[in-house]
């Protein structure tokens, strides 16, 4: 195959997102854990992780400039180095609202809960799987596999209505539980946001194999 | 796509036994640039020299098959070929000067088909070598010889050569890979002024000339056309593995 080293270099490129999206899923998963544990030393080990994903979607980013500047790709593969570029910001966001759950549970620790968490648990749980699906229908490139981020998204998006609703009523008939329900509120956010980036990877995964659009966030 | 210049049916071209051009069907537009791409001996210059018929001077070559300008068959026996190719004007790879003045360079066709008057002739030069965007460097040494140019210059020359005859269609056979990045930019920049005034057909080996300036490009391979499509649409999503394959470099 001619441009062996070049077609090496896209080979290694995908790699490196898989590997950046694995730290961002991992660090998901951590915050999530911290805050429905209330563990603060967990909370502390996501914080302290984002640095080194930070580091790595600007190490990946100048790779596909590189590539961009030396190898002027063509059909496929300037998708696949566009993509790239934006699923690594998508990752990179996302990592970051991880840190920003992760602060929520230092900020809260040591008080009781002013509610048993169900909803946001499950918010939780629907947004770490759109970001398993979007990651893997990368990993696979198959485009078919991300249309179920509509149905997901929804879900989270209804999810936090109720939240909200309970919340907002908790606040009203006691407002001692402000401080605490105000921080809940941040973390609901936070989980719509992650999902959107989700659907967002998936959007991008969808092009890059297709060469086509397709609209998933709501 | 708007109308269209050329439209080719079906044309096969033969060279002794040899069929170096497959069943080939192509619509050109008008007033846009269509660039020809494909590697080595793919049949993109011999498809681009049939559209003035330069390839009847070559012995042994056979066509079937029909290619419409502005709706008439350029092959029909009756056709004055030299007609023909003062409207399909043609521009070469390397730059081509004849040994003369860059004036008479210029004044060569137009008197070549029948222009005496002096004036009418200056006036024509001054046009020409103004669309091919050579005029302010070369007003002041107009009767100097034309090989004193340097090769980006004699190659715009070589193009203001091809519009003192005004003709309706430019062919062009990589007509930028004698040339420097500088002189490259130059051409590149004429070939998007002229489009609006003519039909442009580009034959080139490079494929990042062929997206920056060609509004839809065909991809040739072993003589048959393999896809045709808008620039933008064959350089991102080329629908046909060959097309991909060439285009990334990862052909053969």
């Amino acid at each position: 195959m001619a441009r062996k080293s070049y077609s090496e270099q896209l080979v290694k490129l995908k790699e490196d997102v898989l590997k950046m999206g694995a730290m961002v899923e991992e660090a998901i998963c951590l915050a999530v854990k911290s805050l429905k544990e209330g563990d603060v030393e967990l909370a502390q080990q996501v914080v302290d992780g984002d640095d080194a994903i930070d580091d790595f979607t600007v190490r990946i980013e100048d790779c596909c400039i590189t590539l961009l500047a030396l190898q002027q790709p063509m059909a496929r593969d300037l998708r696949v180095i566009t993509t790239a570029i934006k699923i690594i910001t998508d990752l990179e966001r996302m990592a970051d609202l991880a840190v920003d759950i992760a602060k929520v549970t230092q900020r809260i620790s040591g008080q009781p809960l002013i509610k048993p968490l169900i909803d946001i648990p499950r918010m939780m749980e629907i947004t770490q799987k759109m970001t398993r699906i979007s990651l893997d229908a990368y990993v696979k490139e198959d485009p078919e596999m991300v249309h179920c981020l509509i149905d997901y998204d929804r879900e989270v998006s209804a999810l936090s209505d109720q939240v909200f609703r309970e919340l907002s009523l908790l606040m009203v008939d006691d407002p001692h539980t402000i401080k605490q329900a105000a921080q809940l509120l941040l973390v609901v956010r936070f989980l719509v946001r992650i999902a959107a980036h989700a659907t967002n990877v998936g959007e991008s995964t969808y092009y890059m194999v297709k060469g086509e659009r397709t609209e998933l966030n709501l | 796509m708007g109308d269209n210049k050329f439209e080719i049916h079906k044309l096969n071209l033969y060279y002794g036994s040899n069929r170096v051009l497959k069943d080939i069907d192509l619509n050109i537009a008008e007033h846009k640039v269509t660039a020809l791409i494909g590697p080595s001996g793919c049949g993109k210059s011999t498809l681009l020299r049939t559209l003035n018929r330069m390839n009847d001077l070559t012995p042994g070559i056979r066509i079937e098959g029909s290619i419409l300008l502005d709706g008439e068959d350029i092959y029909q026996p009756k056709l004055d070929v030299v007609a023909l190719r003062k409207r399909v004007g043609m521009v070469f790879q390397r730059p081509n000067p004849f040994p003369k003045s860059i004036f008479e360079n210029i004044a060569y066709g137009p008197r070549h088909h029948g222009v005496r008057d002096k004036a009418e002739l200056t006036e024509i030069v001054e046009w020409s070598l103004t669309k091919a965007a050579l005029w302010d460097e070369v007003k002041d040494k107009l009767h100097r010889s034309a090989l004193e140019l340097s090769g980006g210059q004699q190659q715009r020359l070589c193009i203001a050569r091809a519009l003192a005859v005004k003709p309706d269609v430019l062919l062009m056979d990589e007509p930028c890979s004698a040339l420097d990045p500088i002189s490259t930019a130059r051409v590149e920049d004429l070939i998007d002024e002229l489009k609006k005034d003519y039909t442009i057909v580009v034959v080139t080996h490079n494929m990042q000339q062929a997206a920056r300036i060609s509004e839809y490009t065909a991809f040739l391979l072993n003589g048959s056309l393999i896809e045709y499509a808008e620039t933008n649409r064959l350089f991102t999503n080329p629908s046909r593995k060959e097309t991909e394959d060439y285009i990334t470099g990862r052909f053969g």
